[in-house]
Order: structure tokens, then C-alpha cells, then sequence
């Protein structure tokens, strides 16, 4: 099959690389990125575990062509950090319990993250809407919305 | 005291890796040469081989080896060595694999399974569990009695019972003739799958000099490796596995699994490495589910409210193979009543074969199964008699002083369960008016107790080691794998306080590696705080030892007068008389050079106390290391137009000894009840006439998400300490999950009017169940 060159910038890194055109997104970041803190759970749309953000807008990576992400900014979970702080978003996850197995994690606190930015003040409706589409197994979900909530501005610090 | 852990939320030990993206699970490893496996599965559910091709596949490019099952004549289980890791000779359900290719990548790996051609003749199958227990039932092993089995498990050869758990105590006819009012009903749960974010992944590599790695998402590397070794009848000690962080488990990757398969195709293809990645619908139907359940029971009681007897016959759908399924019998027999009293038992508990997907360990081990037909056998009893459900239960409570269903007398610090049901009457509001209807939906309250004992081979033993680093850290080596439950954490802070060290200096190995971590049995059964704490405490203990030795020569201080806090070993009261932990870390050293001691590594173990064998036709015995009592409650409203169930609230109370880390504690709790509302409302597998599974995938078959969880959960940790426990702790991993689906279906009636018997409590169900009784009350 031929190849097709894109150029990518993911984590603030410039990627090029030649990938066939079936290649997902997800395929592309975790096997020729090697950037593996992003799940693949059952590359059909469902888990969302694959969540990475393109553009700075939450997407299913395993829904995605890589060619169709050329020239384009992907951040994933290992793009998060402050340098070498951890993110509010990060740091709540740890405080509130919401991680356990944490195969889930790196999606919740990539689209949490982007609710933030997008919303900075969130209503609880809203953090459950904005993460609904990414399944976890072990949390039960209550510890991870109270994460979100209290990473938020509307937080009371 | 300087450091005291116990009881504060710490957060864990493994949150940065996982919050980063930066910890590493098996699939995320890659090594020199590895090789991606695919598989070709079987659409019949139950048919012989005639002929498999593979001519095509072998002539790929990039194809390195093609296994079929003939090749590999191992028989595998736990239990029961009835598994081999290809079907051979014929398929026993959809989805088996019939063959494996390794290749140089997943497409070609995916080409090459497209071009084995495998010729079927399919035979009569046996798709309904009870239909499977008749005489003349297709058999799915016809060489049942040649398999290998553990000695607690009784086969029935020539049928489809892979074990019959019997349990006999009392006189059950004469405890029935005693009972003012007898009921019986009959319950249903399907098979679910556990759905583990992270599906079964393995890594294997056999090399020709005989030496064995396994990297693998696996719950228990001990078992692993044992299982492979009797299996393959290769030596122990040529076996490595190592296990990296788990994507979840909940029972569905304890055992063995898929280690054989990768590591018998890395040998034909000489011995490079060879992974195996399950994809989400193999997760369904190839690999191990939870099995399917039918309950029949009869209970007695006198209208003062005492049970007389009860009758309990359990059905296990086990699927194509036994794998945990008939010690999960097992243990459903001897817990069979619930947490009651009842003076006389008849329990019979059947393991049955039938063409489905393999049943497994799935967080509850049968409990949640038959919680769902004795908890609403309780309610539907009480109401039989007319008492209150929740003065019924009190009535009858397994509190300290009465004996369990097997003759066990509960001890004083066995627990509680009467006050965990009290907990959470209180907390849901039990008997208060509240209001029947809410916006046209109809609300109503239900309550379940449960208890749950690890259910483990008599002597089942755990091991730590605890090493003293040169600057004075330590470093705690256990073999119990975290797979989100986040006993290392635990572990860490009982360390930190019996050292009275800060905890960033207790550093908690994650890696599991069998060549170097101390043994352990496995991480199943909610016994990993209280097993390995145990063995902890002990190692620290051993490593005390060790210090104060050579700090008494050292210091000249008799050794009974030293202590050890705050990274010191010292004598109270004489600050001469003291030397930093550190200084003892490799060897001890007088004055004038000399060395003393040496490198100090604490070792510790701990065995499960006072288990005895069951009686095989009695079933009496001491089968429980530990209960954990609990109860849960729940509030729901039921739409009457669509039959749409949604849990406004759920309370749960467990007698977990003492809350060692309340933090994760709380996660284990709403992470057990959102399971459990998975289960009570929406999954369960749904299967064509011949087998097939219609629903594998998250599409059709659906989980909770964030909108699904109840508006309220509410833990009350009631703490009455059990005696031979690491601070008095016991299990909690598994019992959030146990009275979900009785709690739900007992506030269903007290809303709608309706009982429900079957699993799960979809609209549909209830829908149906709402209309029936409209019905009765159009023609009354």
C-alpha cells in the first residue's frame, strides 16, 4: 500500500513520517510515536480511552485517519505536565482517589482538561456531558467528576 | 507518635505514572523482533474439526508461525485440566480459537487467518443450562472423568456437572415441618463479561534453551507460572513472569489464560517474542466471562419471624470450560444462606458445561449471583409472614455466637452485620414517609445484607520483603499485582507507621517479577490488605530484628532496650545511644573499622489461619479466613410508561474492621455499586438459538457512564476490628458489588408493585412485569 507523508505536531514536537492511508490516529501515536499513555480499548468509538486532542478539540483517535491529521497539533497525555509540575486537572485526580487502574485516566484528564479551557466553570451536568463518552471501569465515575469540578475556576479553593 | 498513617487518605503511590500517561501496561511494552498474534475463531458453538488448512496462511510473507490445536495437546486449568489453549478435535463455543498466527505484523498476522480454511460438522450443542444437566444432553467433554482435577472438586462422569458442592446440616424436612409459612421461587442471572478497560494481553517468548519469559496482564504471576509449568511440564525455574500494572481485572485475569498460547507459538517461531493483544469482542466470547446462574429456593419460616430451614439449589452455565467456575460453586455452597442463621440446610451447587463462552472469577465470586436470589427470597419471606423485611433480617442475622451453614461459630470480632444493616436503614430512610411518586415516576426503598469470605485453599500464603537501602529508605517487594485496587498504597502506610518513617521514604516495587518477588498465592478474593499486610508487618518486624542485632553491639545496648523511629535505631532516653538506619543498611561498622551485620532485608510471611477441608457430603468445615458483613440500600425511581429503572441513591455499610486508608476505600465502594447497577439494569449477554453471541461489543452491550450513577452514594465504614487481621482490616475489593442487584429489585417493588426475578432489570422486563400486573388487577 503506498504511503503518504504528513507532518504532525504532537506535544509541541514536529513529527513527519510516512503512513499508510488506513492507519488510524490512534495507530499513529501510540506504534510510530511510541507515545503509549494513550488506551486503545475497542477501536470502534465506544470506550473513548483513546481520547487525544486535535486542534485542542477532544477526539476519538481511533476514529480518525492519520493522514486526515496532517499539518495539524495533537496533545496527548504525556503533553499535560507544567513543565515539571503537574496540571490542576492531574493533580485533583490524585487528590480526589479518581484514578484505580488508571488504564482509563490519560482520556479523562485529556477531555477534562479541554472542558476547562473551553468552559472554566462547569456545572456538574456539564463535566458528566463533556466526559460522557469515555468508559471507566473501577471509579464508579463519582471521584472522577469531583476531580474535573474541583479543577475547576468555579471551585472553591 | 512522629508518623502516623493509618486511617489518613494518602493518595496513592502508582497516581503520578497513571495521571501522566507515563506508567507502562503489558500491551504498552515492545521488544527486539516481537510478533503480533491474531486469531481464527470458531462461529459454530459446538461442532468436530474435520480439517483445518493452513497451506496458505504458512506461505505469507512475514507469517513466522501458524499453531493449530493438534500441535498443542496441553491441558490446562485451575481446577480442572479440561483447556487446551486451541480447540482440538472440536470447537465447544463461538469464539473459541481454532488456530493462531504470529506474524511480522497485526495486518499480515489479520491476511493470514483469513486464509485457513477449517472444514466443521456441527453437533447438537447444549445452550440451556438446565436442559444441559438431562440425561442425554450432548456432552461438551465426553473424556470429563480422564481430566485432572482438584480434590475438593466432585465431577459427575458421563454428564455435563463438572462439580456437585453439597451441604447438609440440620434435618431440612424437619425444619420445613417446623415452618408456619414455606415459600419457593426460582431466580436467573445471564453470563456478563467483566470488561476490564484493558483486554487480556500477553507476551511470550520461549527460548530454545528451554527458558520461558511472560510479560502479562495477569492478577496472580504465581499462578501464572505454576499453572504453565504443570501444564507445559516445563521446570519452574525456567519460567519468568513478569506483570506490569493491570488494566483492571476483577476476577477475569486471575489464573491462567492466554500465557500458554504466545509462549507455544514463540517456540515455533524460534523463540522470538510474541504478543497477544485481545480485542474488545474476543473479550467477549473468546476469553473468560462471568458465568450464568439459576437458583431454586425453599425457605421456612414461623410467623415470629425465626427461619426454620432453607433449600438452596444453585445452577452454574460454566460455559465450554470449568476454569474458576467450580470453585466458584464451591463457595456460593458453603456461603449459600447469606448472612443468616438457619438451623437446617440443604444445599446443592452444580457446576454444568454447556456451549457457551467459559465462565470465570468475576469481583463477588458467585455472591453477587445468589445475593440476588436469597436477598429477594428474604424480602419476599418477610412479606409472607408480614414482618418488616429489615426486622426479618435483624431476626435472623449471622451475628457473633450463631453458626454459619457450614458449622462455623462466628467469633466476637467476626463483624457485624446487624449494625451495617441498621447503618444504612438509617442512611436511606427506611420506614420514613416519603413520597410514592415523583413527576409521574414511582419511587420506592429496598434494603440487602451479604457477606463474603475470601474463598482460598486451606494453607493459601503470602510473603514480603522488606529491604533497608543505604540511606535509609526501604523498599517493599509483594507479589499482590495492582490492578486499581491499591493495596501497595495501603501497604506503604502500614510500613511507614510501624517504622515511624515518612512514607515518601517507603517505596512499594510495581513491577511483579516471579524470579525475584517474594511468593505470593494470588490477587484475587479481597484477601490482599489483610494476607499481604499480615506478611508485611511481618517482614518489618524481621527487619527490626535485624537492625537492633547490630545496633546493640555497635551501641552496647542490650537489644530488648532499642527502638526504631524516625529512620533511627535508639535506646529511649539516652541520645548517645543512637545511629541512623542508614548506618546499618549494608553492614554495621565499630570504630575502629571493623564491620558487623550486613546488607538487611526483612522477610516476612503469613499464613491463612484455621481453614480446614469441607466435608464432601456435608459440606461442614471452616472454609472462611475472614466475612466481611455488609448491607446496602437503595432508592429508585421506575418510569410506568417506558419501565426505565434509575437509582436515585444508594447506601452502603461494610464491617471492614478498620478504614486504613478512607480515600481509596470510598473508590472501591462507588466503584463496586456503579458495577453493581451495570449488572442490575443494563448488561448480559444475549445469544442466537445456536450459540452466538449477538452483543460483543460496547455498542450493544453497554456499561455504565457518568450519567448512569446515582444521584447519591453514601458509605458508612462500620469498624469492629477483626483480631488476627494487620490493624484489625478485612477484605472490601469485592463486597461493594455483592446486594446491588437484591437492593434495586426489592426498591423496585416497594415502588411499583412488581417482583422481578430475572437479571437484568431492563425496561423491557420491567415494562413487562408492569403490564402483567395491570393486567391482573384489569381482570381481578
Amino acid at each position: 500500500m503506498s504511503k503518504h507523508k504528513i507532518s504532525v505536531r504532537a506535544n509541541g514536537q514536529l513529527y513527519e513520517r510516512d503512513v499508510e492511508p488506513r492507519r488510524t490516529l490512534l495507530q499513529f501515536i501510540r506504534e510510530d510515536l511510541g507515545l503509549t499513555g494513550t488506551k486503545c480499548a475497542c477501536e470502534r468509538g465506544d470506550c473513548g480511552l483513546c481520547t487525544v486532542l486535535v486542534d485542542g478539540v477532544p477526539t476519538k483517535s481511533c476514529l480518525v485517519l492519520a493522514v486526515e491529521v496532517d499539518g495539524k497539533e495533537i496533545t496527548t497525555i504525556e503533553g499535560l505536565m507544567e513543565g515539571e509540575e503537574l496540571n490542576p486537572v492531574q493533580r485533583a485526580f490524585i487528590e480526589h482517589g479518581a484514578v484505580q487502574c488508571g488504564f482509563c485516566t490519560p482520556a479523562f484528564i485529556v477531555a477534562g482538561g479541554a472542558l476547562l479551557k473551553r468552559n472554566p466553570s462547569p456545572t456538574e451536568e456539564e463535566v458528566k456531558e463533556a466526559v460522557g463518552g469515555i468508559l471507566c471501569r473501577c471509579t464508579g465515575y463519582r471521584q472522577i467528576i469531583d476531580a474535573i469540578l474541583d479543577a475547576s475556576k468555579g471551585a472553591k479553593k | 507518635m512522629k508518623y502516623s498513617y493509618m486511617g489518613k487518605g494518602v493518595p496513592r503511590i502508582d497516581a503520578f505514572e497513571k495521571v501522566t500517561g507515563t506508567a507502562l501496561y503489558t500491551g504498552d511494552l515492545r521488544f527486539p523482533g516481537m510478533l503480533y498474534t491474531k486469531l481464527l475463531k470458531s462461529p459454530l458453538g459446538h461442532a468436530r474439526i474435520v480439517n483445518i488448512d493452513t497451506g496458505e496462511a504458512e506461505k505469507l510473507p512475514g507469517v513466522r508461525a501458524v499453531l493449530i490445536g493438534k500441535e498443542a495437546p496441553y491441558k490446562f486449568g485451575i481446577y480442572m485440566g479440561d483447556k487446551t489453549v486451541l480447540a482440538s478435535g472440536k470447537v465447544r463455543h463461538v469464539g473459541e480459537p481454532v488456530a493462531a498466527v504470529a506474524a511480522d505484523t497485526e495486518e499480515i498476522a489479520e491476511r493470514a487467518v483469513e486464509l485457513i480454511k477449517v472444514e466443521y460438522e456441527e453437533l447438537p450443542g447444549a445452550f440451556d443450562v438446565l436442559k444441559a444437566m438431562e440425561d442425554g444432553a450432548p456432552l461438551v467433554h465426553e473424556n470429563m472423568s480422564e481430566y485432572r482435577h482438584a480434590p475438593f472438586i466432585y465431577p459427575k462422569s458421563g454428564t455435563n456437572i463438572a462439580n456437585h458442592f453439597k451441604l447438609r446440616k440440620g434435618d431440612v424436612e424437619r425444619g420445613f415441618k417446623e415452618a408456619d409459612v414455606v415459600i419457593e421461587n426460582e431466580f436467573y442471572q445471564p453470563q456478563v463479561q467483566n470488561v476490564q478497560m484493558e483486554t487480556h494481553t500477553s507476551i511470550g517468548q520461549w527460548l530454545p534453551n528451554g527458558q520461558i519469559n511472560i510479560w502479562t496482564s495477569a492478577q496472580s504471576p504465581f499462578a501464572v507460572r505454576h499453572l504453565l509449568s504443570v501444564g507445559l511440564g516445563v521446570p519452574l525455574h525456567k519460567i519468568n513472569v513478569v506483570v506490569p500494572y493491570l488494566g483492571g481485572g476483577f476476577g477475569g485475569k486471575a489464573g491462567l489464560h492466554w500465557e500458554p498460547l504466545v509462549v507455544l507459538l514463540s517456540k515455533k517461531a524460534g523463540g522470538r517474542p510474541v504478543r497477544l493483544v485481545m480485542t474488545r469482542e474476543e473479550q467477549f466470547y473468546t476469553t473468560a466471562v462471568r458465568q450464568g446462574f439459576y437458583a431454586r429456593i425453599k425457605t421456612g419460616a414461623k410467623r415470629d419471624g425465626k427461619i426454620t430451614a432453607g433449600a438452596f439449589f444453585y445452577v452454574w452455565d460454566a460455559g465450554a470450560y470449568a476454569d474458576y467456575g467450580v470453585n466458584i460453586t464451591r463457595a456460593a455452597g458453603y456461603s449459600c444462606t447469606g448472612p443468616y442463621e438457619i438451623p437446617h440446610i440443604k444445599c446443592d451447587s452444580l457446576t454444568v458445561y454447556t456451549n457457551h463462552p467459559y465462565g470465570t472469577a468475576y469481583r463477588g465470586f458467585g455472591h453477587p449471583e445468589f445475593h440476588f436470589a436469597t436477598e429477594r427470597q428474604m424480602d419476599l419471606l418477610a412479606r409472607a409472614i408480614g414482618m418488616d423485611p429489615v426486622e426479618f433480617r435483624l431476626k435472623n442475622a449471622a451475628v457473633p455466637g450463631r453458626i454459619t451453614a457450614t458449622g462455623e461459630k462466628l467469633r466476637e470480632d467476626a463483624g457485624r452485620v446487624d449494625e451495617c444493616i441498621k447503618a444504612v436503614v438509617e442512611a436511606i430512610g427506611w420506614g420514613k414517609k416519603a413520597p410514592k411518586e415523583v413527576n409521574g415516576k414511582l419511587r420506592g426503598k429496598g434494603i440487602a445484607a451479604l457477606w463474603k469470605a475470601p474463598a482460598m485453599p486451606s494453607s493459601t500464603s503470602s510473603s514480603a520483603i522488606l529491604k533497608l537501602n543505604e540511606d535509609g529508605s526501604v523498599t517493599l517487594s509483594i507479589s499482590s499485582t495492582e490492578m486499581g485496587q491499591g493495596t501497595p498504597t495501603g501497604l506503604a502506610q502500614m510500613v511507614a507507621d510501624e517504622l515511624q518513617m515518612p512514607i515518601e521514604k517507603v517505596k512499594v516495587v510495581t513491577k511483579r517479577e516471579t524470579d525475584f518477588s517474594p511468593y505470593t498465592w494470588q490477587t484475587v478474593a479481597s484477601r490482599g490488605l489483610f494476607m499481604e499486610g499480615n506478611a508485611t508487618l511481618d517482614a518489618v518486624r524481621n527487619l527490626k530484628e535485624q537492625v537492633k542485632t547490630t545496633a546493640a553491639e555497635l551501641l552496647g545496648v542490650p537489644k530488648k532496650e532499642l527502638e526504631v523511629a524516625e529512620e533511627r535505631v535508639f535506646a529511649l532516653g539516652r541520645p548517645d545511644k543512637s545511629i541512623p538506619l542508614a548506618k546499618l543498611a549494608t553492614a554495621g561498622i565499630f570504630p575502629d573499622g571493623r564491620g558487623i551485620g550486613g546488607p538487611v532485608l526483612g522477610y516476612g510471611y503469613y499464613t491463612a489461619e484455621g481453614l480446614t477441608n469441607l466435608d464432601p457430603e456435608t459440606g461442614q468445615g471452616l472454609p472462611a479466613l475472614m466475612w466481611t458483613f455488609g448491607a446496602q440500600g437503595a432508592e429508585v425511581e421506575v418510569d410506568p410508561e417506558t419501565g426505565d429503572v434509575r437509582v436515585v441513591k444508594m447506601a452502603s455499610a461494610f464491617d471492614i474492621g478498620r478504614a486504613i486508608n478512607p480515600l481509596l476505600l470510598k473508590g472501591q465502594v462507588y466503584g463496586g455499586i456503579v458495577q453493581g447497577i451495570g449488572s442490575a439494569l443494563m448488561e448480559e449477554f444475549i445469544f442466537d438459538e445456536r450459540g452466538a453471541l449477538l452483543n460483543k461489543n460496547l455498542t450493544d452491550y453497554k456499561i455504565c457512564r457518568t450519567q448512569d450513577i446515582p444521584e447519591e452514594m453514601v458509605f458508612i465504614p462500620i469498624e469492629n476490628p477483626q483480631r488476627n487481621a494487620p490493624h484489625g482490616v478485612r477484605g472490601i475489593g469485592e463486597h461493594p458489588r455483592i446486594s446491588i442487584e437484591p437492593a434495586i429489585a426489592n426498591a423496585i417493588y416497594d415502588a411499583a408493585g412488581i417482583d422481578l426475578f430475572e437479571i437484568p432489570m431492563n425496561r423491557e422486563r420491567v415494562w413487562r412485569a408492569l403490564r402483567k400486573k395491570g393486567e391482573k388487577r384489569a381482570f381481578a
